[in-house]
């Protein structure tokens, strides 16, 4: 955390406002939030365990409540209308979303014994949907693309690999076919041309038909029926789905985010607009050589050239200033934390603490990726912050909660039966 | 059931992302180098401070040429919010679509950098300007600096600043594509001491272009060197009077300290306003002037080669005294058979010679010269050992090569020694018959005025001379170029000049002289008149002197051209410049009115298109002016 605030000074650092307590200058705020935060945190290790169990809807139901009433009076920055304004501080309720979610959907899968009927996948569904939609209304679908973390939860508590599995092979037909589809390629021993998705599509078929006869070769004979049934079934599927994505990504996108995703993919060049950010964002990082320029001396980040850079862009400071070894620093810090976080939530005896904390691990390990990944050009750009080191109060006091709540939680393994 | 062996798949996902990014981030950053390089490039600014430029000044330290603030009106089109152009356009007096084409070249070229709406607006201009400047955002003005010359004279002498060529750019890596250089003068000549050294400063820029500090503090800085000032030996006031006089004439005035060799004054008319060669208006006049008939940026002193005409004669007499092939008091008869003379009588001695200016005499002097009998079985190589010598001698004169003067494109002139003959007809197929016309200063001898001035120091100074020089110290003002503290000696013993001195003075102060015009109250001035050939049309007036006789103080060498004899136009300038010189005050208003009046040049139309005479061409030898 003192990582992180150290990093805004130097990111947002201006010779008139030296001081690092000064409250005009974003550095100066995020040490109020650090002290709110840990105000908070300290508060909630006072909490009794059950209580978070007992109030989770009651949490839920509130930044529900908030979560539609910033659509009415909130105050609109970026094109979002997703604060709370207070003074020159604002509060975004859509970060707490997290964590009032976290709560509730442990809460509920905690009753159950597992997630496998369709009657609880679909509640829980629910539970995770409803702050998602009413985040997309802001819109900020950074945000709302964070519950996405609750799936991982889901797999963890019951919900079949299977989905995910296809979820993952999705994605990955999704962007082939993203890639492939200003390309063409020529149809052997014709002289026709096919275009990228029906080309995917060609080769699709051709591996399900491979795919057909190794089945009637290798699969003894009562199974082959069911295998014959996935692979029409997967052929065909694909086939819509490849068909859709191209609707999907034309209509529902918006155009922004359609472009995101075509530079990350290398399909688009554009560095002076859409680009920008993640080349600039690279720029900064590999600047930065091994060790870095030293705190403070960072070029690129110091002189704004990185936009967002003391929120979404963070780690391009911690990248220009501190090289590849703190970078690596930072990587291996979430990932010992994410890990110990598994670790922590294994050894608990109470289901409610075994879920929440699957929870925070999910929701940190998706910051994480998602954050880094697309500062180094590997994810689209997905506004959406590293916890405790980019700028902003709400998120920072979100994550805050989040882990306050899992340490008390585990204080209390031992004297919980549950 | 028992899902416990699913949190593995999760594990496995940290690390593998972790794995990912770590790999990632080792290859952006330690191992590939773009990114280094292109945040360099983004971030670090080379700016160049350019020094100012060396001013110059005359020999009493007046400024020659100096420089003075212009403002540019830039403009950056980001910080441009809406404004009334059509207001903004006559404020800055631009037509509107210029001003609006400009406008959207700017935004093509950078919505952050700053570019140039309209250039050097003088300081006056931009003073109305700046104060409703405010009223439009994005734009403002910079200041740059122009040259100026406070008296407005010796354009040809000071050369001009123009930007740089791209052949010199490609040439000089000094120099980079919109530098300004000088061209012509003594901008050309001392550009490197007057530009001085450009210094480099590294600053870190932020996105939007505003500096943020230096790279490294400044460890990668150099300094920028101040141009030098020069300090001449030009004295305005002569330059001035020098022009004035010159004006609708043409021709040119070199004046020297024969003590030093500084220059004085030196004019070429017709001259320009140098004032016209600056700025915004060059590219306009430098067309005008270069198209003029009369051709104003032509460098008549320094360029201008001309047949020395009778003035050579002194410096045959002091060769042939030297070489003992005559004595003081040598007489030849005016013999016209051998070559052009006018009425006069016998020249009974070298002084009368000279002021008399004999054709034939120098004919004969020149013939003993050139047929020494040092080779017995040849004439033809007998003339080539002979005129060989005769040759060192007069080059020891400072003729025939180029001046070491410090000012570009000077002309050498010529003085035709035996390897010239023998380009010219052939070894041993010429002889004195053949090369007698250079006896008088004409035919193949040239030379430019600078040279005949010089000459005309050398007289003072019985002997010797300072290579001319415009420039008398760099930098600082009490200081001698090395170079220039050379003396040179003249291949002639020094009590010869005395005879020389002599005739001189009785061109100007005695009865008969030919440049009595040149005479003035209270000063002994030494002259000869010369006239240089004109095949196109009136013959060239010339007319050498130096003063007092006693001390020399100046030499001159005025020249006029198609004004026919020297005594007419010539020799009065020179004693004008003289007076002012010596005693800073004219004394003789109705000469100088005269002078001013006279529109030589409007005469020459008339004369321009005379032919040459015929009879001039069936008999060579009546060309030979003499004088």
């Amino acid at each position: 955390m003192f990582m992180g605030w150290a990093n805004i000074y130097s990111a947002a650092y201006d010779p008139d406002h030296a001081s690092i307590f000064d409250q005009s200058k974003e550095y100066g705020k995020q040490a109020v939030w650090m002290g709110i935060s840990l105000t908070l945190g300290g508060a909630i290790l006072l909490v009794r365990g059950h209580i978070f169990r007992d109030w989770a809807n009651g949490v839920y139901a509130f930044v529900l409540l908030l979560l539609a009433l910033v659509l009415v009076i909130g105050k609109e920055v970026n094109g979002a209308k997703a604060w709370f304004g207070v003074g020159s501080f604002g509060i975004q309720p859509a970060e707490f979303a997290k964590y009032a979610t976290a709560l509730a959907l442990t809460r509920y899968l905690s009753g159950l014994k597992a997630l496998i009927d369709f009657r609880s996948r679909a509640i829980s569904t629910a539970i995770i949907l409803a702050p998602v939609a009413l985040i997309m209304l802001q819109p900020d679908t950074g945000t709302a693309l964070v519950s996405g973390a609750f799936i991982l939860v889901l797999y963890r508590e019951g919900l079949s690999g299977n989905i995910l599995l296809l979820g993952i092979l999705a994605a990955f037909l999704a962007i082939l076919s993203l890639i492939l589809k200003e390309s063409f390629f020529d149809l052997p021993f014709t002289d026709k041309q096919l275009s990228g998705p029906m080309f995917l599509l060609f080769i699709i078929a051709i591996i399900g038909a491979l795919a057909w006869f190794a089945v009637r070769n290798l699969v003894v004979k009562r199974m082959r029926r069911r295998f014959h049934a996935y692979i029409v079934i997967g052929v065909i599927a694909s086939a819509g789905f490849i068909g859709s994505l191209d609707y999907a990504f034309e209509k529902v996108l918006a155009q922004h985010q359609r472009d995101r995703i075509l530079v990350m993919l290398g399909q688009m060049d554009d560095p002076q607009g859409i680009g920008y950010n993640v080349k600039q964002s690279q720029t900064a990082i590999g600047s930065g050589g091994f060790s870095g320029k030293g705190y403070l001396d960072g070029t690129h980040t110091k002189f704004k050239y990185v936009p967002m850079q003391s929120t979404d862009f963070i780690f391009c400071t911690v990248g220009e200033e501190w090289g590849f070894l703190g970078t690596a620093f930072v990587v291996v810090l979430f990932t010992v934390l994410i890990l110990r976080i598994i670790q922590i939530s294994d050894r608990q005896r109470s289901r409610f603490t075994r879920i929440y904390a699957y929870c925070v691990a999910s929701i940190f390990f998706l910051h994480l990726t998602i954050n880094v990944g697309m500062a180094i050009g590997l994810a689209p750009v997905i506004g959406i912050p590293l916890p405790f080191f980019s700028y902003g109060g709400s998120s920072m006091i979100g994550f805050t909660l989040l882990l306050g709540t899992l340490v008390r939680l585990d204080a209390e393994r031992l004297s919980q039966l549950r | 059931m028992n899902f416990e062996g699913r949190k593995y798949v999760l594990i496995a996902a940290v690390l593998a992302i972790a794995f990912i990014f770590i790999l990632r981030l080792f290859w952006i950053q330690v191992v590939d180098d773009k990114w280094k390089a292109s945040a360099a490039s983004m971030a670090e600014r080379k700016i160049t401070d350019y020094p100012a430029r060396g001013f110059i000044y005359d020999r009493k330290g007046r400024l020659l040429v100096a420089n003075t603030p212009v403002y540019d009106i830039m403009m950056v089109p980001r910080e441009v919010k809406a404004f009334d152009t059509t207001a903004f356009a006559q404020l800055i007096s631009v037509p509107l679509p210029e001003l609006r084409q400009r406008m959207i070249d700017a935004r093509k070229y950078s919505l952050y950098k700053p570019s140039v709406i309209e250039k050097q607006i003088p300081a006056g201009q931009y003073a109305a300007i700046s104060v409703h400047l405010h009223k439009y955002p994005g734009f403002y003005g910079q200041s740059r600096t122009l040259r100026t010359y406070p008296p407005r004279v010796a354009a040809h002498l000071l050369g001009y600043l123009s930007e740089v060529s791209p052949a010199k750019v490609a040439a000089d890596p000094y120099y980079k594509s919109g530098d300004v250089v000088g061209v012509g003068g003594l901008e050309q000549y001392y550009e490197e001491v007057l530009r001085g050294r450009r210094g480099s400063r590294y600053v870190l820029v932020d996105v939007h272009n505003n500096i943020k500090g230096s790279f490294k503090e400044g460890r990668y800085d150099t300094l920028a060197v101040e141009g030098k000032d020069l300090f001449t030996g030009i004295d305005i006031d002569m330059q001035r009077l020098g022009e004035q006089l010159m004006q609708n004439k043409k021709g040119s005035i070199v004046a020297l300290d024969p003590r030093t060799g500084e220059v004085l004054c030196l004019v070429s008319s017709p001259t320009y306003d140098p004032e016209l060669l600056v700025g915004r208006v060059r590219n306009t006049n430098y067309g005008i002037l270069q198209n003029d008939p009369i051709k104003p940026l032509f460098d008549r002193a320094l360029q201008a080669q001309y047949p020395p005409g009778s003035i050579f004669k002194i410096a045959q007499s002091l060769i042939a005294l030297d070489e003992g092939v005559i004595k003081v008091n040598t007489s030849f008869p005016c013999n016209k058979s051998l070559v052009g003379c006018h009425n006069h009588p016998t020249a009974a001695s070298i002084e009368q010679a000279i002021q008399f200016s004999c054709n034939p005499y120098y004919y004969r002097v020149f013939e003993r010269m050139v047929e020494q009998n040092l080779d017995k079985k040849s004439r033809f190589r007998d003339a080539a050992l002979g005129l060989a010598e005769w040759e060192r001698r007069m080059k020891s004169f400072g003729l025939g090569e180029k001046p070491r003067m410090d000012l570009p494109s000077l002309k050498g002139g010529n003085i035709p020694g035996p390897a010239y003959y023998d380009r010219k007809y052939g070894k041993e197929r010429w002889a004195f018959s053949t090369i007698y016309s250079a006896s008088i200063g004409q035919g193949e001898v040239l030379t430019v005025p600078i040279q005949m001035a010089n000459l005309a120091a050398i007289f003072a100074n019985k002997g010797w001379y300072y290579d001319p020089h415009v420039v008398r110290a760099v930098g600082e003002a009490d200081s001698v170029q090395e170079r220039y503290k050379e003396k040179h000696l003249v291949e002639v013993a020094p009590h010869w000049f005395d005879h020389i001195q002599e005739g001189m003075r009785r061109v100007v102060h005695e009865a008969g002289g030919t440049a009595r015009r040149a005479r003035i109250e209270g000063i002994t001035v030494c002259g000869k008149t010369g006239t240089a050939e004109n095949p196109h049309g009136e013959d060239h007036a010339v007319f050498v002197c130096f003063a007092p006789m006693e001390a020399p103080q100046i030499a001159m060498a005025v020249y006029v051209e198609n004004s026919g004899a020297g005594g007419r136009w010539a020799a009065p300038i020179a004693s004008l410049l003289i007076e002012q010189y010596l005693t800073d005050t004219i004394k003789r208003p109705e000469v100088m009115k005269e002078l001013l009046d006279a529109d030589l040049i409007a005469r020459e139309k008339f004369f321009v298109k005379k032919p040459r005479s015929h009879a001039a061409d069936e008999c060579p030898r009546e060309r030979l002016r003499q004088f």
